[in-house]
C-alpha cells in the first residue's frame, strides 16, 4: 500500500513538474504591435503580420525537404547545408544580424502546405513549384518568392531498361514523390502521350529512390537537379541516363502564406537582393569594400543612402547582412549544387539575365 | 467532520444533488466554451487567408494517377472517385489482413504449447523480436530488405508453392476465372452451407434421439471428397510461369507493397494474437485437459474439441482491439508506396490545400471502419459466450 | 549428503532417459511429426542463418554506423555539450543502480549468473564499440558506476531500509535535473528542441508521453466508471473516437492544424505538440487497460471502504485504484511499449527521432542504399528498450504477486 501511495505521489511530482518545464517552450508571443514594428512604414502597418512576430520572437523557421544534397541536407556533423537552407540564412541574417538565428525544420511533400498556411514555419525554402493554384486564394493560398532554382522535370532510366524516350515508358513502372507537382505532370503526359504508366509512389523521394535503385522502377522521375544529383550518388552512375524529355517548368522558390505582404515583401526584396547583389558583383569576401563603392545604385542597395530597409520593415543595412551570410546568389549556387560541389550541375537557366538566363531582379529604388 | 442532524439544512455545496449537476454543468461549459475558441479561431484563420471551408472541391477531378486499382480509375475521375478507390485498396489490405493474421497468430498461439522444443523457442523469438521493434521498421525491412531482397538483381525468386517473386511484384497460383471456375466456386459455396445444416443436424439427432449419426458422417464425408475434387480441379488453377520474354505469366499478381504490408501486418499483429491465443489456452483449467484426457483423447484432440473453445471466451473480446490496431496500422501504407486511402488523401490535400476537410473525412472513414470491426467483433462474440443451461 | 542410501547413489539411471540423446529425442524428435518439423524448421534456421552472416561478414557496409553513431544517438545535439548527455547517464545509472540494490536487499544474491552474463556482454559491447577511446572509457565507466551503486545501495538499504520509500521521489527529482541537463537554461546554454535528435528524442518523447497518459488514462477510466452521464458521455466519446482513428491522423492534426485553431501569433513547440498528440493517443488505451482493472475489483471493496466513512472519491483512490492497478501492470507495460514504439511516426512527420535521423542518414550520397544496416542496428535498439521494459513489468508483476 505505502508503496503505491510513494509511487503515485512521484508520479504526480514528475507530472507537476513536466507540465511546468513545458511552458517556457511553448512560445507564446504577443500577437498585438510590437515596438519593433513601429520602424515599418506607415501604410503597412495596420494589419498584424508575421514579420512582428518573427522579430519578436528573435529566430526565423524555415522548412525545407532536409534530405536532398545541394539544397538542403543534414550532414553526418550534423549541420544543415544547401542552397535552399542558404537562402534562409540569408533572410535570417537580414533580419538578426546573425545567420544562424534560424531554425530548420524538415517538411516532407505533403506536411509542408499545411505547415506554412497553419503558421506552423514562417517560410518555405524546399523546393517547391510555383504553380497558379497553389498562389491562388481559392487553392493552397500561398505567396511564391522570386525563383531561386529554374528546374524542370525529367526521367531517369536504367541503360538496361532500354527505355530512351518518354514514349517507351508505356506499362513500365515509375517512382515518383508524392503531393508534388511531379505526380501531376507525369499523369498529364502520360495522358497526352497516350500512354499506361503503373505509378509507384512514396511519400519520402528517399524512399522512392531506393526502390528506384533496387529496380522496383524501371524509371524515376523528379525535378532534373534532383536526378542529376542523386545520380552522382549511384555505386554506378554510368548504368543510368537523364531522358532528353522536360515534362514540364518547374521554377523552384521560397514560399510564405497568403495575405501577408509584409513578411512576403520581406522575403521577395531579400531573395532578389542575392541576385542583385550578383549583378553588381558585391560578394561575401568584398561587401565591406563595396559600402565605399560611389555608384548611388550600390549605395541605395547596400542602406548607404536612402530607406529600402526601413520602407520593408528591416535595418538599413539588411542586404550587407544577407551577403556577409553567405555571398551573393552565384556564390550560394556554385558552393552548394554549382562547380565548388559535387553534384557539379551546369547553371543553365540560372545564369544571370545578363550572361542570358533568368536570374533577373528588379530595381533596388 | 461533524455529521449534520436531520434536521439542519444541508448548505448546497454539501448536497450530492447540487454537486453532481453543478460539476457536470461546469464540465460541459468548459468544453463548449474550448470548442467555440478554436473552431472562432480556425473560421477567423482560415478568412485571414481567403480560404473556405467547404467538401465542394470532391467533385473535381483528381488529375493524379493511383498506381494500383481494382475498379476503374481514370486519370481525371473526380475526388471523391479517387478517395473511394483507394478505400477498396485500404479494404482489400484490411480484409486479407484479418485471415492472415488469424492464422498466424492461432498458429502461433498453439505453437508455443508444442512439446517441440525447437518450434516453442523459434516461436518465441518471433513473438519477441516482432512485438518488441516498431512495425513501421518491420515495414521497411520487409519492403527493402526482405522483397528486394528475393528478387534481388532483376531476378525471379521461385518460393515453395509455385509462388514467384520479382520485382513486377508477387504471384501466386489463382484460379483462371473462367465460367467453369465460377460454377465450382458457386457449388463450393452451397456445399459449405449444406455441410454446416448437416453437421448441425447430426449433433442434434446425436443428442436428443441418441441417434449414431452415422448417414450425416457419410454424407458429410461424401460432400467433402466432391468438395476436394471440386477445389482441385474445377476451379481451373493456374501456375504461374517464367514465360520465354523472362516475364511472369498467368496466377495472381499483387504488387511488392501490398504484398509488404500484408506481410508486415499480419505477422505484427500476429505476434500479438499469438500471445492473446496463449492467455486464452492457459485461462482454461488444467482439469479440463486432464479431463479430456481421461476420456482418452489425443492431445491435439483436447486442444480442438475441448479447450481451445473454452479459449475462445477469453480470445474473441481482445481480438477485437487488435483488428482495429491492424486496420489502423495499414494508414502506414504511405511509407512504402502502397495507395491506400491515408496515402491518397495526403495527395489530395497537398494539390487542392483543403487540409481540415481532409482530415476530417480521413478520421470518419477510420472511425466507420473500427464502428464496423467492433460491432461485427461484438457479434461474434455473443455466438462463443458460454450457455449456460 | 554423505549419509544417503548407496542404492540412489549407485545406480545409474539407463543411458537413454538422461544426456543429450535422451534430450533430443524427448524434445525433438518424439514422434514422426515432431521429426519431420524439427528437420524442415533446423534446415530454415540454418539455412537464413547462413544468408545472414555471410550477408553481414561480406556484402554488408557497416561504416555507416560509426560514422554516424552520434547522429543516431543524439541527433543534432551541439558536441560541445555532449559532457551534458553523460552526466544524465551516469545520474541515471547511480539511480537504477541504488534502486536495484536497496530493492534487492533481502535477496541473498546480488548478482546471479544471468546479470553476470548481461553486464559481461555490455561491458564487451562497451569496449569493443566502435567510438573514440574516451567514450569507451566512459561507458565502461557506467558501467561499473552501476555495479558500485548497486553494491552501496544493498549495503544502505539493509541498514536503513525505509530508505526504499524515497527512491520514487529520487527517480522524479532526478527527471526535473534531466530536463534542466538536456534543455539547458538556468546556467547551462540553452538548447533547441529542434536540436534534439535520435535515440535522445526517442526516449524523451516516450517518457514524457508516459508519465503524462498515466494520470489522463487513469481519469478518463474512471470517467468511464462515474455515475455522472456528463462526464462518462465525454470519457467514452474521447476514448472511443481517439482508439478509432489512427496516430499518424493525430500527429498530423497536432502538427500541422493546431497552429490553426489558435490566435494568430501563438505557436507551441513542434516537440510538444507530438507528446501532447501521443499522450492523448495512449491515455485512451490506458484508460481501456485500466479500466478492465477497475471492473475486475470486488464491488464489496467500494462498501467496505464507504462502510469504514470514506467517501466515494477517497475510496477510489486508496481502494479500488491501486489494486486496479496492480491487476492491469501487464497491458500497461504492454501499452507503454507500444507508445515507445509509436515513437517513429513522429519521425514520418520530420521529426529527428530515430527512426527519422535514419532516414536522413540514408539520404546522404555516401550511405545510400545501407538500409539493412541502418535498420538493424535502430531494430536491435528499439528491441533491447522494449524488451527491457517487458522484463521489468514481469519482475514487477511476480514482486506483487501477493495472493490474499
Amino acid at each position: 500500500m505505502r508503496k503505491w501511495n510513494s509511487t503515485l505521489l512521484a508520479v504526480s511530482l514528475s507530472v507537476a513538474a513536466l507540465a511546468a518545464c513545458a511552458a517556457p517552450t511553448t512560445t507564446t508571443t504577443a500577437s498585438s504591435e510590437s515596438p519593433a514594428a513601429g520602424a515599418a512604414s506607415p501604410a503597412a502597418a495596420g494589419a498584424p503580420s508575421r514579420l512582428d512576430t518573427i522579430l519578436s520572437r528573435g529566430t526565423l523557421i524555415c522548412g525545407v525537404e532536409g534530405t536532398i544534397p545541394g539544397f538542403s541536407f543534414v550532414d553526418s556533423s550534423g549541420k544543415y547545408t544547401g542552397l535552399d537552407v542558404d537562402v534562409c540564412k540569408a533572410i535570417a541574417a537580414a533580419l538578426f544580424n546573425d545567420p544562424e538565428k534560424v531554425e530548420f525544420r524538415n517538411l516532407d511533400s505533403t506536411a509542408r502546405f499545411p505547415a506554412v498556411s497553419s503558421g506552423e514555419v514562417d517560410m518555405l525554402s524546399r523546393n517547391t513549384t510555383w504553380t497558379a493554384s497553389r498562389d491562388a486564394a481559392g487553392g493552397n493560398g500561398l505567396e511564391f518568392a522570386p525563383t531561386t532554382f529554374y528546374d524542370g522535370q525529367g526521367v531517369m532510366v536504367t541503360k538496361a531498361s532500354g527505355i530512351s524516350s518518354f514514349k517507351d515508358l508505356d506499362g513500365k513502372a515509375v517512382c515518383v514523390e508524392t503531393g508534388t507537382t511531379t505526380e501531376l505532370n507525369l499523369a498529364t503526359r502520360a495522358t497526352e502521350a497516350n500512354i499506361k504508366i503503373n505509378e509507384v509512389k512514396f511519400q519520402d523521394s528517399n524512399a522512392g529512390f531506393a526502390a528506384y535503385q533496387e529496380g522496383r522502377c524501371e524509371a524515376i522521375t523528379s525535378d532534373r537537379s534532383q536526378l542529376a544529383a542523386k545520380r552522382t550518388a549511384l555505386p554506378t552512375p554510368d548504368d543510368n541516363i537523364l531522358l532528353e524529355d522536360v515534362l514540364s517548368k518547374e521554377p523552384l522558390g521560397p514560399v510564405t502564406v497568403n495575405n501577408d505582404s509584409r513578411w512576403y515583401d520581406v522575403v521577395r526584396w531579400v531573395t532578389y537582393g542575392l541576385i542583385q547583389a550578383e549583378e553588381f558583383g558585391i560578394t561575401q569576401a568584398n561587401v565591406d569594400q563595396k559600402l565605399q563603392d560611389p555608384s548611388p545604385d550600390i549605395k541605395r542597395f547596400l542602406g548607404t543612402d536612402g530607406d529600402l530597409g526601413k520602407q520593408l520593415g528591416l535595418s538599413p543595412d539588411f542586404m550587407v547582412r544577407a551577403i556577409k551570410a553567405g555571398g551573393n546568389y552565384g556564390e550560394i549556387y556554385e558552393r552548394n549544387i554549382g562547380t565548388g560541389s559535387a553534384l557539379k550541375i551546369d547553371r543553365g537557366l540560372n545564369k544571370l539575365w545578363t550572361d542570358g538566363g533568368l536570374m533577373y531582379a528588379p530595381p533596388f529604388r | 467532520m461533524t455529521p449534520s442532524s436531520s434536521g439542519e439544512k444541508i448548505p448546497f455545496w454539501r448536497d450530492d444533488r447540487y454537486v453532481r449537476i453543478a460539476v457536470q454543468a461546469i464540465v460541459v461549459l468548459i468544453l463548449i466554451v474550448i470548442f467555440g475558441f478554436f473552431s472562432g479561431n480556425m473560421s477567423r484563420n482560415l478568412q485571414q487567408q481567403g480560404r473556405q471551408f467547404n467538401f465542394s472541391f470532391l467533385l473535381q477531378g483528381a488529375g493524379f494517377n493511383i498506381g494500383e486499382t481494382i475498379i476503374p480509375y481514370e486519370t481525371n475521375s473526380p475526388y471523391y472517385w479517387a478517395f473511394v478507390v483507394s478505400l477498396v485498396n485500404t479494404l482489400r489490405l484490411i480484409f486479407v489482413g484479418f485471415i492472415a493474421t488469424t492464422v498466424i497468430g492461432v498458429v502461433a498461439g498453439i505453437a508455443s504449447f508444442s512439446n517441440n522444443w525447437l518450434l516453442r523457442k523459434l516461436n518465441l523469438i518471433y513473438v519477441e523480436v516482432v512485438r518488441n521493434t516498431p512495425l513501421l521498421l518491420q515495414l521497411y525491412v520487409w519492403y527493402f530488405a526482405i522483397f528486394f531482397g528475393f528478387s534481388d538483381k532483376g531476378n525471379i525468386a521461385q518460393l515453395p508453392g509455385s509462388v514467384l517473386v520479382s520485382k513486377k511484384g508477387i504471384v501466386i497460383p489463382w484460379s483462371n476465372g473462367s465460367p467453369i471456375a465460377w460454377v465450382s466456386v458457386a457449388m463450393l459455396l452451397i456445399g459449405a452451407i449444406a455441410a454446416f445444416f448437416i453437421w448441425r443436424r447430426r449433433i442434434k439427432l446425436m443428442e436428443e434421439q441418441g441417434a449414431s449419426g452415422q448417414r450425416e458422417f457419410i454424407a458429410l464425408v461424401s460432400l467433402g471428397v466432391v468438395g476436394l475434387l471440386l477445389f482441385l480441379f474445377g476451379l481451373g488453377w493456374e501456375f504461374p510461369k517464367i514465360a520465354a520474354s523472362g516475364n511472369v505469366e498467368g496466377g495472381l499478381r499483387m504488387s511488392l507493397e501490398y504484398g509488404s504490408m500484408l506481410a508486415g501486418l499480419a505477422f505484427y499483429t500476429g505476434a500479438f494474437i499469438a500471445e492473446i491465443v496463449r492467455a486464452g489456452i492457459q485461462s482454461v483449467s488444467k482439469g479440463q485437459w486432464e479431463a479430456a484426457k481421461a476420456l482418452g483423447l489425443q492431445p491435439a484432440s483436447s486442444m480442438r474439441l475441448v479447450v481451445f473453445p473454452q479459449a475462445m471466451r477469453v480470445i474473441i473480446p481482445s481480438l477485437s482491439s487488435q483488428y482495429m490496431n491492424l486496420a489502423k496500422n495499414s494508414s502506414l501504407a504511405l511509407a512504402i508506396g502502397y495507395p491506400d486511402i491515408f496515402a491518397t488523401s495526403q495527395t489530395s490535400l497537398n494539390q487542392t490545400g483543403r487540409a481540415v476537410e481532409v482530415i476530417l473525412l480521413i478520421m470518419a472513414v477510420y472511425l466507420t471502419i473500427s464502428l464496423v470491426i467492433s460491432v461485427i467483433m461484438n457479434l461474434l462474440n455473443q455466438t462463443v459466450q458460454f450457455r449456460e443451461r | 549428503m554423505t549419509t544417503a542410501p548407496p542404492s540412489i547413489t549407485s545406480s545409474r539411471p539407463p543411458a537413454d532417459q538422461v544426456g543429450a540423446i535422451a534430450w533430443l529425442r524427448k524434445n525433438l524428435f518424439n514422434s514422426w511429426f515432431n521429426s519431420l518439423l524439427t528437420v524442415i524448421l533446423g534446415l530454415l534456421l540454418v539455412r537464413s542463418l547462413y544468408g545472414f552472416l555471410s550477408w553481414a561478414t561480406t556484402t554488408a557496409k557497416w561504416a555507416v554506423i560509426p560514422a554516424n553513431l552520434p547522429l543516431f544517438f543524439v541527433g543534432r545535439y551541439p558536441v560541445a555539450q555532449y559532457w551534458r548527455i553523460w552526466v544524465i547517464i551516469s545520474l541515471l545509472a547511480v539511480l537504477s543502480g541504488l534502486s536495484w540494490g536497496i530493492l534487492s536487499r533481502n535477496m541473498a544474491k546480488l548478482f546471479d549468473r544471468n546479470i553476470l552474463i548481461a553486464f559481461g556482454i555490455a561491458a564487451a559491447i562497451a569496449v569493443l564499440a566502435p567510438t573514440p577511446v574516451p567514450f569507451r572509457i566512459l561507458l565502461v565507466g557506467v558501467l561499473g558506476l552501476v555495479l558500485a551503486s548497486s553494491w552501496m545501495g544493498r549495503i544502505v538499504g539493509r541498514r536503513m531500509p525505509q530508505l526504499g520509500q524515497w527512491l520514487s521521489l529520487g527517480w522524479g527529482l532526478s527527471l526535473l535535473v534531466v530536463w534542466w541537463l538536456i534543455a539547458g537554461g538556468i546556467g547551462l546554454p540553452g538548447v533547441k528542441t529542434n536540436d534534439w535528435g535520435g535515440l535522445l528524442l526517442t526516449m524523451f518523447m516516450s517518457v514524457s508521453s508516459i508519465l503524462l497518459c498515466f494520470p489522463l488514462g487513469i481519469l478518463l477510466a474512471l470517467g468511464r466508471q462515474s455515475s455522472l452521464p456528463a462526464l462518462r458521455w465525454i470519457s467514452i466519446t474521447f476514448i472511443e473516437v481517439i482508439r478509432g482513428v489512427p496516430l499518424i491522423t493525430l500527429l498530423f492534426v497536432g502538427a500541422y492544424m493546431v497552429p490553426l485553431f489558435l490566435p494568430p501569433g501563438i505557436r507551441f513547440n513542434q516537440l510538444l505538440l507530438a507528446v501532447i498528440s501521443l499522450t492523448l493517443f495512449s491515455a485512451a488505451y490506458l484508460a481501456e487497460n485500466v479500466r478492465g482493472g477497475l471492473q475486475s475489483v470486488p464491488r464489496g471493496q467500494t462498501e467496505a471502504a464507504n462502510a469504514l466513512g470514506l467517501n466515494s472519491v477517497l475510496a477510489t483512490i486508496l481502494i479500488v485504484l491501486p489494486q486496479a492497478l496492480k491487476v492491469s501492470i501487464p497491458t500497461i507495460v504492454g501499452q507503454f511499449i507500444s507508445l515507445v514504439q509509436d515513437t517513429t511516426l513522429v519521425g514520418l512527420l520530420g521529426a529527428f527521432e530515430m527512426l527519422g535521423i535514419s532516414r536522413s542518414v540514408l539520404a546522404n550520397p555516401a550511405f545510400i542504399g545501407r538500409y539493412a544496416e541502418v535498420y538493424l542496428f535502430i531494430g536491435a535498439i528499439y528491441w533491447i528498450l522494449c524488451y527491457a521494459m517487458s522484463l521489468g513489468s514481469r519482475r514487477l508483476e511476480k514482486q506483487l504477486n501477493t495472493t490474499h
